[in-house]
């Protein structure tokens, strides 16, 4: 009986859910404005009961994919009996209305965990943060309950087995893409309502930004693992051996990640120099506004592709009006306090104060650029102005020569001090490197292969100057300690955060110049005996077979494979799948990976007569641009589990943790 | 002026021409990067341009799908069931391509009539034609229900017939 219960439970929850956000949006905030700490008070219970009970929602709506209860429409539509475990699992955010649970899930999950961890803040600003935690939390849970509701039933006239989960969706990258990609977008919220609390209070200080930089290099580095598994997904299941499409939903993901990138280093330079303040904030908006309108242009279907599964005009009306609440709203506060916490600090061009401007001035303009290209075609569109779609070709035209440009910038902002630094030092520092970054570079394309590429060693050249002047330096702070080791442990966890950060950068530009330029694609016919050479590497297919699966049905191709005459022999399977709830046909990739190279063979069509098409791959270095991708995350974190962040959370005992001006003098010294 | 004032001037120069210079190449590149649409009817009535890349698209007409046995190339229709549009692809086309169901070609037009594909979408709608392509038809004066109930109607029964069963294999 219980069973039949749990959709309802799941949805009373989301209510009560709803109804707490409601109260940590209004008391806090008022109790801020009135300095009554009981009011203020309100912020950390509520947002941990709504934790608790979006929680218990999400964990409903699992359960009732799990015990496949077809009376609830979003299992129908989404599950089948015949699915693993393990999909059942994850389709609760395969589609539209699991997915907007689990953002909500997860924003509740930052803002508890946010309520924790408040530090030696002074309690008004608690009160703040949570309050515009809770604003965001009140858009998300009317957003689920007016228009999303998955715990919809379809009673009486329940199916008895659902219409499954969309097989390209039935993966491992799917499992795991989504929730790391949330957890950016929705980490973002955390540095958000920290910068409107900062502006109303007039409080924007150096124990705002140590509050801060933490949670945005966490919530960075997830969104970096998220777009990054996002590739490798796309690179492995739709069978065509891309990595990157320029689709706007992937550019939806892109544009925080940008900006949130200029946050990162914006936040260094508020922190360390106390400069850069309105700009950092400003920073903090637009990345969490562009994570809203990510979430829009995904959710509202005004896109077609992969990722916009329901098309709904009243949900993409619904985040519209909540995109742009939430824009008016914070840069209304924004125009309004933001002259008061500005703050002027002089600093030379020759320093790291600059470079970082320069980093930030590049980084929006690719902002602006990606987001011109990704909503030209929609407001043409609505404007009646023609049908018209902005292909790569415009995106690489732009993006590839910023980056470029940009890189130069980054290999002098590593390794130059604050304020200033004489031209003759840096021109010390990196003459060598740079040298030896355009003699390897321009070389390596005529090493590898014989013949010279101007964008190989554009890409080999960009990511030598960002490395080598970081290794120089490594070796410059770590001379004067007693051994190397003792040296290098003396550096700070921030610093490492930093050298892998940018080495993550370097992986990801030479596996972009590698792979698009020395990449290999035959599409050919084949049947059994056929044998196609690719790279040196020889293709046989030796049969094709059929084989059952769980809830498909496939064609595989058997393929032997050897490079050369003497090399090892392996055998490479792919598929051509048919889904049987779906009837929709799938292709599954066969892969041989390597740090060096990706061996990639897809099936394409049965053209009769017993032959199919086959798209066989050489893609060099594609491994890189993933690798380059989680070393950037792992500069995150890194650089979040440095010891001056957690020496705040250790005074936290301290008694004066209602005394703001107290912590603010303490955290700057 | 002041060291500071001056400084203020270099970071609001350096900003004018960059942003300058972002504008310019960015209007050159999406002027020679945009692809418009446009559907048989179209086509047909001489509104595309030549020898420049276009997006088309529309329904592949039931049997027109014809395969070269030796090598990948193929040639199929589209339609929109008032005009129709002759498509040639060297390639592997989509798992979700099939007669009688809409598809997006991104190629060129040559003379010859023919669109020469470099790219071919398939799409599946629940209402068997692409939106682009409903559109385009009603400005050209065509009753949404004409075309939807034939679509609705080929799509259905190639639903029916076209998707492999189980026994099949």
């Amino acid at each position: 009986m219980l069973i039949e219960l749990i959709p309802e439970i799941g949805h009373f929850a989301l209510i009560i859910a709803l109804l707490m956000a409601v109260v940590q949006a209004v008391m806090p905030l008022a109790g801020a404005a009135t300095r009554r700490p009981l009011w203020m008070a309100y912020g950390q219970p509520m947002a941990m009961g709504q934790f608790v009970f979006i929680a218990i929602a999400y964990a409903c709506l699992t359960a009732s994919y799990m015990l496949d209860d077809f009376s609830v429409a979003n299992v129908a539509n989404n599950s089948n009996s015949l699915l693993p475990w393990y999909y059942k699992l994850s389709a609760v955010w395969g589609n539209h209305e699991g997915s907007v649970l689990l953002w909500s899930f997860m924003l509740a999950g930052w803002g508890f965990v946010a309520s924790l961890f408040t530090g030696n803040l002074p309690r008004d600003m608690v009160a703040r943060v949570m309050g515009v935690m809770g604003m965001v939390c009140v858009g998300f849970l009317l957003f689920i309950l007016v228009t999303s509701n998955p715990f919809e039933r379809l009673l009486p006239d329940m199916p008895h087995d659902g219409a499954d989960l969309n097989p390209l969706l039935q993966d491992f990258g799917l499992i795991v893409h989504p929730p790391m990609l949330y957890m950016g977008y929705v980490g973002f919220s955390v540095v958000f309502a920290f910068a409107i609390a900062a502006l109303m209070g007039g409080r924007l200080d150096a124990a705002w930004t140590r509050w801060a930089r933490p949670w945005t290099n966490l919530a960075w580095a997830f969104l970096t693992v998220g777009i990054a598994l996002g590739s490798w997904w796309a690179y492995y299941e739709l069978g065509w051996g891309g990595w990157w499409f320029w689709d706007p939903v992937e550019n939806a993901s892109l544009l925080p990640w940008l900006t949130g990138t200029a946050l990162v280093h914006s936040l260094a330079v508020t922190e360390k120099r106390g400069s850069f303040k309105s700009w950092t904030v400003l920073l903090a908006i637009s990345t969490f506004s562009l994570s809203l309108m990510g979430t829009f242009l995904v959710r509202s279907g005004v896109l077609t592709s992969v990722h916009a599964f329901a098309n709904d005009p009243a949900r993409g009306f619904f985040i519209l009006i909540l995109l742009a609440i939430t824009v008016t709203l914070s840069l209304l506060v924004f125009a309004l306090r933001a002259p008061r916490v500005s703050h002027k600090v002089g600093f030379n061009w020759l320093s790291r104060d600059a470079l970082l401007l320069i980093n930030n001035i590049f980084l929006v303009i690719m902002t602006v650029t990606v987001l011109l290209g990704t909503v030209y075609p929609l407001i043409l569109d609505s404007l009646g102005l023609g049908k018209i779609s902005v292909g790569p070709p415009y995106f690489n035209a732009l993006f590839v020569p910023l980056t470029v440009v940009m890189c130069i910038f980054m290999g002098l902002g590593s390794v130059t001090r604050w304020k200033s630094m004489a031209a003759g030092e840096l021109t010390r520092k990196l003459w060598l490197a740079g040298v030896a970054a355009l003699v390897i570079g321009l070389l390596m394309p005529l090493l590898y292969r014989g013949e010279w590429n101007l964008f190989v060693s554009l890409g080999i050249v960009a990511a030598l100057w960002i490395v080598l002047p970081m290794v120089r330096d490594v070796f410059d702070k770590t001379r004067h300690a007693s051994s190397f080791v003792a040296g290098v442990r003396k550096l700070s966890l921030a610093y490492w955060g930093m050298v892998l950060g940018h080495l993550g950068v370097a992986v990801t530009i030479v596996g972009v110049a590698v792979v698009s330029n020395y990449n290999i694609e035959r599409n050919v016919r084949m049947s059994p005996g056929t044998t196609v050479e690719v790279a040196g590497y020889q293709f046989t297919m030796t049969e094709l077979t059929e084989r059952r699966g769980a809830n498909f049905l496939a064609d595989t191709a058997v393929l032997q494979v050897q490079r050369g005459d003497s090399g090892r022999r392996f055998t490479m399977r792919p598929e051509k799948r048919l889904y049987l709830a779906t009837g929709m046909p799938m292709t599954q990739v066969a892969l041989r990976p390597g740090l060096f190279r990706d061996l990639y063979v897809a099936m394409g069509e049965n053209l009769g007569d017993g032959s199919w098409a086959m798209r066989v791959q050489y893609k060099p270095f594609v491994r890189w641009l993933w690798l380059g991708g989680l070393l950037m995350a792992l500069g995150g974190v890194l650089a979040v589990l440095d010891k001056r962040y957690r020496r705040s959370v250790v005074t936290r005992e301290a008694p004066n943790m209602a005394n703001g001006s107290n912590g603010a003098r303490e955290a700057t010294v | 002026m002041t060291p500071k004032r001056k400084q203020k001037l270099f970071v609001i120069l350096g900003i004018v021409s960059l942003a300058a210079i972002a504008v310019g190449l960015t209007l050159y590149a999406l002027r020679s990067n945009i692809n418009l649409f446009f559907s048989p009817v179209q086509i047909a009535q001489g509104d595309a341009p030549l020898e420049r890349q276009i997006r088309a698209g529309g329904m592949v007409k039931e049997g027109s799908v014809a395969r070269d046995p030796e090598s990948l190339d193929v040639e199929f229709t589209v339609t929109d069931y008032v005009d129709d549009l002759q498509v040639y692809y060297s390639g592997i086309l989509p798992d979700l391509f099939r007669e009688g169901q809409g598809v997006v070609v991104v190629g060129e037009l040559q003379a010859d009539g023919r669109l020469y594909a470099d790219k071919v979408l398939a799409r599946h709608d629940e209402n068997y034609m692409p939106p682009e392509v409903a559109q385009a038809l009603e400005e050209a004066g065509y009753s949404p229900a004409d075309y939807q109930a034939k679509a609705a109607e080929v799509g259905k029964r190639l639903d029916e017939e076209g998707v492999p069963q189980a026994s099949e294999y």
